[in-house]
């Protein structure tokens, strides 16, 4: 009895998680001239061939895409850094460092993005630039990952016991050689995470690349766009290829992972 | 080298406007059509400023083109190859030059559908590459512009929005001798209210808003904005969720002008949709779609162009104008006076203003085009259909809307927040739940003192 109840609890809540994600998929094979977004209309694949004939949407996916990759990479490495570093300081200047760092979390995004846009389109006056566009949204993007990114790297380095980096330069190991052998991988499940933290992070983001853009467009901007006449279905099916691409890669990783622990654990033994 | 920059860009320029004739149209055009253009053309290569004199060799052409008037056509299409060559000579730096356009979403046709890929033929057409981008409303567009940071070369705001953009010295005055095609554009759409002297934009697309309705619920026929009052279809009725529309609609049932500056109306107004809220399903935009296709809802207000699909695609579903009259509205291409590309942005609004490009875009984005020309290429379903080009009667029944001073546009913003909230009902409901936020916060700092201080004892 309890063990059912159980049960139907878990299938509510995945349920809720989930039934958005089913009707965006479902509608993306629905066949109407409306586009619309409620009624069914039979099953088709025009969405997906005019999804790959539309230079615009795709114009803006690679540019998501571009961005969020970069930001993710560049954001990592710096807060990788900017964790060791602060894990390293005394505990008043790590509390405000701290401070610092989850200040851009709590802020609302509008505040982060209107702010970075004044800054941005002063730095371009000063500069002789001309407009904004990839390069700023590159350095907002970095900006606003790199928190995350550090939260998620300093528990790591916290949980590692300081020993082992003393014991590799006992044992003759240089300071550069002894980080790369001992402590990185001793952090890797953070920096992983906090990577695909910056990148989903980056991808999802609106607000920020709204103010600070310029004449490029990222598809979060680009559907926004489509609000007054309609958002098209070709939306719903782009999403449906998104989620595939990311449930076929995250499929990936867990077997790699179950077949790892497979060869390891009986060593282990 | 600047010159000979200048020199490759009106070359090519001049190709675009010789090409973009293309033989159909050449053939179809007859008597003084050809000299129109030939003159258009000749102005356009003898223009003034320095640093865009032309080469020896285009101002023969050019003197050729005059002195032989309608045989000459014939001549300089025979020239056609040879200035081709030319331009590919010497064209190369301008060919890296992008210009930034900034539209409507979904408002251009992108090549789905078999439509007509219509930035990738002017960048195939005239070498100049397309950065297109696009926004939501005029006002994200106008903060766009006014936070800086961003340089177009083409804008497409809507009338109100020319308007105040031409007030605040935010527009490039056009040259029109390198828009030859503006003579295409219908006479009636000149001299507009938002534009006076028709310096600053050209018509891209036009369209009245109307009243659609679903026969199924609403057996009576529908001719006036008082239906969307009616207490019968209350819960059904879908209403505009931006305030200068759903004014509008206010005012025309009251008779005002929609761009009336006296408080009293606007007020009057307001206290019209104040009425109509609980009455009111939702304020949607493009919802309306959905839930119009859905029969959620029986009666919505909306742009004729974008919903005239719904009719096409149901039955069931009506279009009227009412006859008190109607918003009848203009989406113009403009440039911003930042451009620093102005010549280009110029060849790219004469583009679209070709008639067989603006026919193609129109049958993709389902507007109505302000140019007669542009029918020959469209679909004939449309062109005849009353939603995209409404009768004369109906359209002499229209208002548009024009920039209104700074103190009416911040009442309107207050009253149309108080309108669409239900009054200042709310705001008390608001100050309860942060009063009751602060109640809870202050009881659990207090029990935790208290709690504390037992500890200590």
């Amino acid at each position: 009895m309890k063990k059912a109840g159980g049960r139907i609890y878990t299938f509510l809540i995945f349920l809720f998680l989930y039934a958005p994600i089913l009707v965006l998929i479902v509608f993306s094979f629905n066949d109407t001239d409306t586009g619309s977004r409620s009624v069914w209309g039979g099953f088709s694949l025009r969405w997906y061939r005019k999804l790959f004939e539309d230079r615009l949407i795709l114009e803006a996916l690679r540019n998501t895409l571009l961005i969020a990759v970069a930001a993710a990479v560049v954001s990592t490495v710096l807060g990788t850094v900017a964790a060791i570093g602060i894990n390293g300081m005394k505990r008043l200047p790590k509390r405000i460092m701290m401070n610092i760092t989850n200040f851009p979390m709590v802020n609302p995004e509008i505040v982060t993005g209107v702010s970075l846009m004044l800054l941005f389109v002063s730095a371009v006056r000063v500069f002789g630039g001309r407009s904004l566009g990839m390069g700023s949204l590159f350095a907002a993007h970095i900006t606003f990952c790199l928190p995350y990114v550090i939260l998620s790297v300093l528990p790591k380095l916290r949980q590692m016991d300081p020993n082992l980096y003393e014991a590799a330069q006992d044992l003759g190991c240089p300071p550069v050689k002894a980080f790369f052998k001992v402590v990185l991988p001793e952090i890797m499940p953070g920096i992983v995470t906090g990577m695909i933290m910056a990148f989903t992070l980056s991808i999802d983001d609106f607000v920020i690349s709204y103010f600070t853009s310029g004449t490029t467009q990222t598809l979060p901007i680009y559907i926004y766009s489509m609000t007054r006449k309609r958002i098209s279905p070709e939306i719903n099916a782009l999403s449906t290829v998104m989620f595939g691409a990311v449930m076929v890669l995250l499929v990936i990783v867990n077997v790699r992972n179950g077949k790892d622990r497979g060869k390891t654990s009986p060593k282990e033994v | 080298m600047r010159g000979a920059v200048a020199e490759a860009g009106l070359l090519r320029l001049c190709r675009t406007i010789i090409c973009e004739g293309s033989a159909r149209r050449i053939a179809r055009i007859q008597g003084p059509g050809d000299c129109r253009s030939q003159v258009a053309c000749v102005r356009f290569l003898n223009r003034k400023k320095p640093e865009r004199r032309l080469s020896r060799k285009v101002q023969d052409f050019a003197a050729e083109c005059l002195g032989k008037s309608c045989l000459a056509l014939a001549l300089s299409l025979a020239f056609l190859p040879c200035l081709k060559v030319q331009a590919g000579q010497t064209q190369v730096p301008d060919r890296n030059v992008t210009i930034n356009v900034y539209n409507w979403g979904e408002y251009i046709a992108n090549g789905t559908d078999g439509s007509m890929d219509v930035n990738e033929e002017f960048t195939r057409r005239t070498g100049i590459r397309v950065n297109y981008t696009t926004f939501d409303s005029n006002e994200a567009l106008y903060s766009k512009l006014v936070g800086g940071g961003a340089d177009y070369d083409v804008i497409i705001p809507s009338d109100y929005m020319v308007s105040r953009l031409i007030h605040e010295n935010m527009l490039a005055e056009l040259d029109f001798s390198n828009i030859p095609n503006y003579q295409y554009i219908d006479e009636s759409f000149r001299d507009s209210e938002y534009d006076p002297e028709n310096r600053y934009s050209v018509p891209y697309t036009w369209g009245v808003v109307g009243l659609f309705y679903n026969t199924d619920y609403i057996k009576e026929e529908i001719t006036s904005w008082s239906a969307l009052w009616d207490d019968r279809y209350a819960g059904k009725i879908l209403m505009f969720d931006n305030p200068r529309d759903a004014f509008a609609i206010a005012q025309f049932m009251l008779g005002q002008s929609v761009n009336t500056t006296r408080e009293e109306d606007w007020q009057e107004a307001a206290a019209l949709l104040k009425q109509q809220k609980p009455m009111v399903q939702a304020y949607v935009m493009d919802k309306i779609f959905d839930k119009m296709e859905s029969e959620e809802a029986w009666i919505a207000p909306y742009y004729a162009g974008d919903a005239a699909i719904l009719v096409d695609n149901n039955d069931n579903i009506r279009f009227v104008v009412p006859k008190e009259g109607t918003n009848y509205f203009v989406d113009a291409m403009c440039i911003p006076a930042t451009s620093i590309h102005k010549a280009e942005a110029e060849a790219y609004i004469n583009f679209l203003c070709d008639p067989e490009i603006a026919g193609a875009n129109m049958n993709y984005i389902g507007y109505s085009t302000p140019e007669t020309a542009a029918k020959a290429y469209m679909d004939q379903e449309m062109v005849e259909s009353p939603i995209h080009y409404p009768d004369a009667e109906i359209l002499a029944n229209t208002q548009v809307f024009v920039n209104l001073p700074e103190d009416t546009s911040k009442l309107i913003d207050s009253l149309w927040a108080e309108a669409k909230m239900g009054g200042p009902g709310e705001s008390a409901v608001l100050a309860a739940i942060i009063l009751g936020f602060l109640a809870v916060y202050i009881a659990i700092i207090v029990g935790k003192r208290r709690k504390r201080r037992r500890e200590l004892q």
